[in-house]
C-alpha cells in the first residue's frame, strides 16, 4: 500500500542522507521525497512517499523516529489528508495539436508558463494520480520532457505536526 | 572566562565528563588533540596496535563497567580502521564514543591526504554523528554525544573534528554545560501503566511461563528486578547469548542460554511456553530459528526501550516500551498486591516437565562430551577455567566454537562479566576488550576465550598488554581450524573443508609470547589440563597465553535445524530432536 510520511526534523547537514541511507540500509523503498525547510528556519520539512504492508510501514515510522534528527513524524495516510504534486511538462505543440493540448491543460486545471512556435510548457499541480492521468491524456508521444515535485501532504481539519 | 584551543576544550570537556581514559593511536589530523592530550593529566589514554583494538578496547570497558568507552583516532586509514570495532558496538548496543581527526576544513572534499568521509562511512552504524564546524561547538557536541551514547537504547556516536578546528592558536572561552536539552532526542522514561498490568495479568494467568532475557537487561541496569520477578513468579529464566549474567547463572530456576546453540531445555520451554516474558531481547534470528514457527502457543510480552525491537521479527501481543528496570519494577509492585493468585499446580508440572528435559538433555548435568580419551575436549577446559577461577572472572571471547563452548559451560552469576560479540560476530574482538576490562577492573580476574583463528585477528595487542601491564589471561582453544567454518562444512558441505584449515602453518604461540615478554604454554595432555591452568592463573601479574590442543572433530551442540522452530535441533552427530 502506498503510504505519505511527513516530518519535521532539524535543518541541518547531513540530516536528509540519515533518512535517505535509512532507507537504503534497510531496504525500504522511496518512491518520491520533497524537503523544505519550513517558516521556523531550524526546521526543515520532508515528504516521501513509499511502498509497504502495515509491518513494513510501521518499521519505517519506528526507525525514522529513531534517527536523532527526526523532531515529529506523521503518516497521512492513517486519516483523513491533502496530497499534491507539482508538475512542469514541455509537450510538443503544433498544428491542430495546439488546441488539443491547450483544452486538455484547461480541463486539468493546469496553466502554460512558456510557449514557443512548437512547444509548450505546462504547469499543473494535483494528486499524482491525476499528473499521471494527464499524460493519457495529452498523449505520452507528445511529451518532451517531465519534471515532479515529488508528494506534499498535509493533514485535514484542525491537526497539525507541529513542534 | 577561561580561553582554551579546540584542542583543549576537547579534552577538558572529557575530563568533564568524566572519562578516566581512552583508547586510541594519533596521525597527522588529529595531532593537535594529541598534543592536547600531553599538556594535561586527568584523561589518560591507552595506545593501541590498530585502531579496531582501540574501539574493542573501549568497548570491553565500557561493557565491564557501564560507562561510556571513548576512543581517539586520525582521519583516513585511522577511521576505517575503527569501523569494525564501531559496528561490533553498534550490533550489542554499546555505549562509546569515537573521535576522530579529519583533514582542514578547507580541504574535506578534495581527495586530501588520509581523507575519507568518516561520518558519511560511519552513518549505518553509529547511533548518531557530528561533524564539528566551530571549536566553540566542542563543548556541547561532547555533552551531547555523551548523552545520546549512554541513553536510551545506547550506541556508538561519532564526532569528527577537522584539524583547523582543534589549532591551538585559535582560542575561545570554555564552558560545559550542565545539563543538555534536545527537543528531537527523549528516549522514553516510563511504560506504559496500562500495557505493564495487561502484562502482569498474563502472567499470572500463565500454566507455562518463561522469561526470556537480553542484553538490554544489563544495559539497563535491571538485572536485580528480573532475579526478584522471577523468584516471585517461579518463572524459568533463559538469557541470551548477550545476556548471559543477567540472571544467576548457577540458579535453579536458571535454563541457560536460548537460541542456535542453546539448551534444549531452553528452547523446549520456550517452544512450550503459554506466556513469553522478552525483556531486553531482540528476538534475533539466531534465537527464533524459523519466525514463522517461533513458539505458536505463546502469548508474547515484549520489554524493550527501543520501539523498533518491538514486533520486528515476532509481533508481541503486549508491547512496552520502556526503561527495563523502571518497567520490571512497575510490574514487581502490581504483583505486591495483586489479587490473582498463579495456578501453582500447573507451575508444578511445568517445573516437572521442564526437570525432566533438563535431566534427559542439560548440558551441565552430566557431561555430553566424551570424558574417556585422552583428547583434550573444548567443553572440558570451559568447566576447568569455571573452576579453576571460581566462576567469578571477567571472560571475554572471540567468535566461533569456543564463544559457544564459553557461553554454554561457564556459568555467568553476575552481570557484565560475559563480554562477546553477539551481534556482529566479531573475530579479533576477544584480546583487546579483555585489555579493556583489566583496564577497568585493575585487581580482577581476566580471561580472554579464543582460537588460534580469531586471536591472529588482533594479536598485534600483545604489545599493548605490555606496555600497560594488562595481565589478562588468553585461553586458545587450538583445533588447527577455523573450528565453526568447519563444523558447518562437516554438516552441509559434505566435510569439504574450503579454505579453513591451516595445515602446518601456525605460528609457535609459546616463542610468540616470549617475543612478546609474555608467557606462554602449551597443553596437549588431557591430565595436565588443570594443573598448568591453575599455574596460568597464579601468574597475577603477567599475561599467560594457554595453546591448548583440543579436539579438532567436536562439534557444537545443541544446534537448531533451519528451518525449523525452537525445538528443532541436532543433539550431537546422529541423533535430533
Amino acid at each position: 500500500m502506498r503510504r505519505i510520511i511527513s516530518l519535521l526534523m532539524e535543518n541541518e547537514p547531513g540530516a536528509l542522507s540519515r533518512v535517505v541511507g535509512l532507507f537504503s540500509q534497510r531496504g525500504y523503498n522511496i518512491e518520491s521525497l520533497t524537503v523544505a525547510p519550513t517558516e521556523d528556519r531550524t526546521l526543515s520539512r520532508l515528504t516521501l512517499t513509499t511502498i509497504g504492508d502495515d509491518h513494513k510501514i510501521e518499521q519505517i515510522t519506528k526507525h525514522l523516529n529513531r534517527l536523532i534528527e527526526v523532531v515529529k513524524l506523521v503518516d497521512l495516510t492513517e486519516g483523513a489528508h491533502i496530497e499534491r504534486e507539482l508538475m512542469l511538462v514541455k509537450v510538443r505543440a503544433t498544428g491542430a495539436q495546439r488546441a488539443e493540448v491547450k483544452r486538455c491543460v484547461d480541463i486539468f486545471r493546469g496553466q502554460i508558463v512558456d510557449v514557443t512556435a512548437t512547444v509548450y510548457t505546462i504547469q499543473i499541480t494535483g494528486t499524482s494520480d491525476k499528473l499521471d492521468a494527464f499524460f493519457q491524456a495529452v498523449g505520452e508521444a507528445s511529451i518532451l520532457e517531465v519534471v515532479r515535485s515529488g508528494v506534499s501532504g498535509i493533514g485535514r481539519g484542525e491537526k497539525v505536526l507541529t513542534i | 572566562m577561561e580561553l582554551l584551543s579546540g584542542g583543549d576544550m576537547l579534552l577538558r570537556a572529557l575530563a568533564d565528563e568524566g572519562v578516566e581514559c581512552i583508547f586510541g593511536y594519533p596521525g597527522g589530523a588529529a595531532l593537535h588533540i594529541y598534543d592536547a592530550l600531553f599538556r594535561q593529566n586527568k584523561v589518560k589514554h591507552i595506545l593501541v596496535r590498530h585502531e579496531q583494538a582501540a574501539t574493542h578496547a573501549a568497548d570491553g570497558y565500557a561493557r565491564s563497567t557501564g560507562r561510556v568507552g571513548v576512543v581517539l583516532v586520525t582521519s583516513g586509514p585511522g577511521a576505517t580502521n575503527a569501523i569494525t570495532g564501531i559496528a561490533t558496538a553498534y550490533m550489542d548496543s554499546i555505549p562509546m564514543v569515537v573521535i576522530s581527526g579529519q583533514v582542514v576544513s578547507d580541504k574535506i572534499g578534495e581527495d586530501a591526504f588520509q581523507e575519507t568521509d568518516m561520518v558519511g562511512i560511519s552513518r549505518p552504524i553509529v547511533k548518531h554523528s557530528f561533524l564539528v564546524k566551530d571549536a566553540r561547538d566542542i563543548p556541547s557536541i561532547v555533552k551531547k554525544a555523551f548523552y545520546i551514547a549512554s541513553t536510551g537504547r545506547p550506541g556508538p556516536v561519532v564526532i569528527d573534528i577537522p584539524k583547523d578546528v582543534t589549532n591551538p592558536n585559535d582560542k575561545f572561552e570554555y564552558h560545559y554545560p550542565e545539563r543538555i536539552k534536545m527537543r528531537s532526542y527523549s528516549p522514553a522514561q516510563r511504560g506504559h501503566a496500562g500495557q505493564i498490568k495487561k502484562a502482569v495479568q498474563l502472567l499470572l494467568s500463565a500454566k507455562r511461563p518463561i522469561i526470556y532475557a537480553g542484553g538490554g537487561v544489563i544495559l539497563g541496569n535491571a538485572c536485580q528486578q528480573l532475579t526478584e520477578l522471577a523468584r516471585r513468579l517461579d518463572a524459568p529464566v533463559t538469557n541470551t547469548l548477550m545476556g548471559l549474567g543477567a540472571y544467576p547463572g548457577s540458579d535453579r530456576q536458571f535454563l541457560g542460554m536460548l537460541g542456535m546453540h542453546g539448551f534444549v531445555e531452553a528452547n523446549y520451554a520456550m517452544h512450550h511456553a503459554d506466556v513469553i516474558l522478552a525483556v531486553g531481547a531482540r528476538f534475533d534470528d539466531r534465537v527464533t530459528n524459523t519466525p514463522k514457527k517461533f513458539c505458536p502457543n505463546a502469548k508474547i510480552i515484549h520489554v524493550d526501550i527501543d520501539p523498533a525491537s518491538i514486533s520486528k521479527t515476532v509481533v508481541a501481543d503486549v508491547p512496552i516500551v520502556g526503561p527495563v528496570d523502571s518497567v520490571l519494577n512497575d510490574m514487581l509492585e502490581i504483583l505486591a498486591t495483586a489479587e490473582e493468585k498463579q495456578d501453582s499446580k500447573a507451575i508444578e508440572d511445568w517445573w516437572k516437565q521442564i526437570n525432566e528435559w533438563r535431566e534427559r538433555y542439560g548440558l551441565l548435568v552430566k557431561p555430553r562430551y566424551r570424558t574417556d580419551g585422552n583428547m583434550i575436549m573444548p567443553e572440558e577446559v570451559i568447566r576447568t577455567l569455571y573452576e579453576v577461577t571460581k566462576g567469578d572472572a571477567f571472560v571475554t571471547s572471540d567468535v566461533g566454537q569456543h564463544q559457544m563452548f564459553t557461553a554454554q559451560y561457564y556459568q555467568f552469576d553476575k552481570p557484565r562479566r560475559w563480554i562477546n560479540s553477539g551481534g556482529l560476530g566479531t573475530m579479533g574482538f576477544g584480546l583487546p576488550a579483555a585489555m579493556g576490562v583489566q583496564y577497568a577492573n585493575r585487581d580482577a580476574t581476566v580471561a580472554c576465550v579464543t582460537g588460534e583463528g580469531s586471536i591472529q585477528m588482533c594479536i598485534q595487542e600483545l604489545s599493548t598488554c605490555k606496555q600497560y601491564h594488562l595481565p589478562v589471561k588468553i585461553i586458545c582453544l587450538n583445533n588447527q581450524a577455523l573450528g565453526m567454518v568447519k563444523q558447518w562444512q562437516d554438516m552441509q558441505y559434505s566435510s569439504r573443508y574450503s579454505e579453513s584449515l591451516y595445515e602446518e602453518s601456525l605460528p609457535d604461540f609459546v616463542k610468540l609470547m616470549e617475543a612478546y615478554g609474555h608467557v606462554g604454554m602449551r597443553v596437549t595432555k588431557r591430565e595436565e589440563l588443570r594443573a598448568k591452568m591453575e599455574e596460568c592463573f597464579a601468574m597475577k601479574d603477567r599475561v599467560v597465553f594457554m595453546d591448548i590442543y583440543v579436539d579438532p572433530t567436536e562439534h557444537v551442540y545443541p544446534m537448531q535445524i533451519s528451518p525449523g522452530s525452537m525445538r528443532d535441533m541436532w543433539l550431537n552427530k546422529t541423533e535430533r530432536t
